[in-house]
């Protein structure tokens, strides 16, 4: 039981200054995945099915290999930062926090691997 | 933090069913949430039965008559009974409506009755509204000015004026707030629709001169960032205001702060 007022309960610790960045990128990711997205699975279907050697050159064109690479980054960025979200929706505390880096974990570690695969791949 | 079941202290279990009334023809059955703090026991809903000859073609209608002639313990809240002071603010059928201004017309079948939903309740129909206020109250609902006041009045364009429309006739009955999923997850934090509606208010008054430090406030992932435009609150507004659409004018003026 502690002794606060309605009006402390309410305003807490006072508003973080921070927000309007997140929400800006996941607009600006959002934009950006809908281009991305649809060009990269285009490619992606086309290379489908084909031996090793026409995929590897597929995937050695610079523009696809940057494609991929983009779409990798800023999809990953944009599921750590919408996955960051939901986790705040619906936690609190240590949990919160830690579920936070586990999904900033997992989109770094895919990007990571994604892109040493790209590299291979295209090289 | 979201709640999938409920407390073992909050679970409803049915409760009692009121005798028909003599004679009557035109029957129509309420389900009505009922709790008292007093006897220690689970909610539990009770049924009532009403005699539509003899009673308003309103939800708040009929259950000042269940007050008055069948069980006087029922408590609600109730006042003007015309829409203007948001006392009568209820989850019914589903949804959430002023009792006073919600026909039963548009209801089929039993009418089911419930406090605003995900609000602690201080009895029957009545939420506790402590917290709700002392946001609003947070928000700095009042005119901020710098400038020294002027001999008469703060003009004010007509253009200006009409920025208000659509926001002022807010009368603060929580409709809003308690049909956000966000709200009811984290109102420890997020503001809500209505308080938000209200920053909005003030933000976008043409008199005022603490605009950048309403949005410095509100500059928050939890006060303003909870809304993720689902839209319950526009869609439950007794007033037909549209909250999501003020708190969207807000996330476009911050963005506009920074790009």
């Amino acid at each position: 039981m502690r002794y606060l007022t309605d009006r402390k309960r309410a305003e807490r610790k006072g508003a973080s200054g921070t927000g309007t960045e997140h929400h800006w990128y996941m607009s600006v990711s959002a934009v950006a995945l809908a281009f991305l997205i649809p060009t990269f699975l285009y490619i992606f279907g086309h290379a489908l099915g084909h031996d090793h050697a026409t995929v590897k050159a597929t995937f050695g064109n610079p523009f696809v290999a940057i494609l991929t690479g983009l779409v990798l980054f800023v999809s990953m960025q944009h599921f750590a930062k919408g996955a960051q979200l939901m986790i705040e929706d619906y936690t609190q505390g240590s949990w919160r926090r830690g579920l936070i880096m586990l999904a900033y974990s997992v989109a770094y570690v895919v990007t990571a691997t994604g892109l040493w695969a790209l590299a291979k791949l295209a090289m | 933090m979201v709640q999938l079941t409920l407390p073992k202290n909050s679970r409803i279990r049915t409760g009692k069913t009121w005798p028909k009334p003599e004679g009557a023809t035109n029957v129509r059955k309420f389900v009505i949430y009922r709790w008292s703090p007093d006897d220690g026991e689970n909610p539990r809903v009770d049924t009532y039965f009403v005699d539509m000859d003899k009673c308003g073609p309103m939800v708040l209608d009929a259950l000042i008559k269940i007050k008055n002639e069948i069980d006087p313990t029922l408590t609600f809240r109730r006042s003007c009974r015309e829409g203007i002071c948001g006392s009568c603010a209820m989850n019914i059928d589903g949804g959430n409506h002023l009792a006073c201004i919600y026909g039963l017309d548009e209801i089929q079948g039993e009418v089911k009755i419930y406090p605003l939903p995900h609000m602690p309740v201080v009895k029957d129909l009545i939420p506790d509204l402590t917290h709700f206020y002392a946001q609003h109250a947070s928000i700095m609902p009042w005119l901020e000015t710098k400038t020294n006041e002027p001999q008469k009045e703060w003009r004010q364009s007509i253009e200006d004026r009409k920025k208000l429309d659509g926001l002022y006739e807010c009368v603060m009955c929580a409709s809003c707030s308690t049909a956000c999923p966000s709200y009811w997850w984290n109102s420890d934090r997020y503001l809500g629709p209505a308080a938000l509606l209200h920053a909005y208010r003030w933000i976008v008054d043409s008199r005022d001169e603490a605009t950048g430090e309403r949005l410095d406030d509100l500059e928050d992932p939890f006060k303003l960032y909870r809304c993720h435009t689902i839209m319950n609150c526009t869609k439950t507004c007794p007033k037909g205001l549209n909250p999501a659409k003020s708190i969207a004018e807000i996330k476009r003026m911050m963005v506009e702060r920074v790009v």
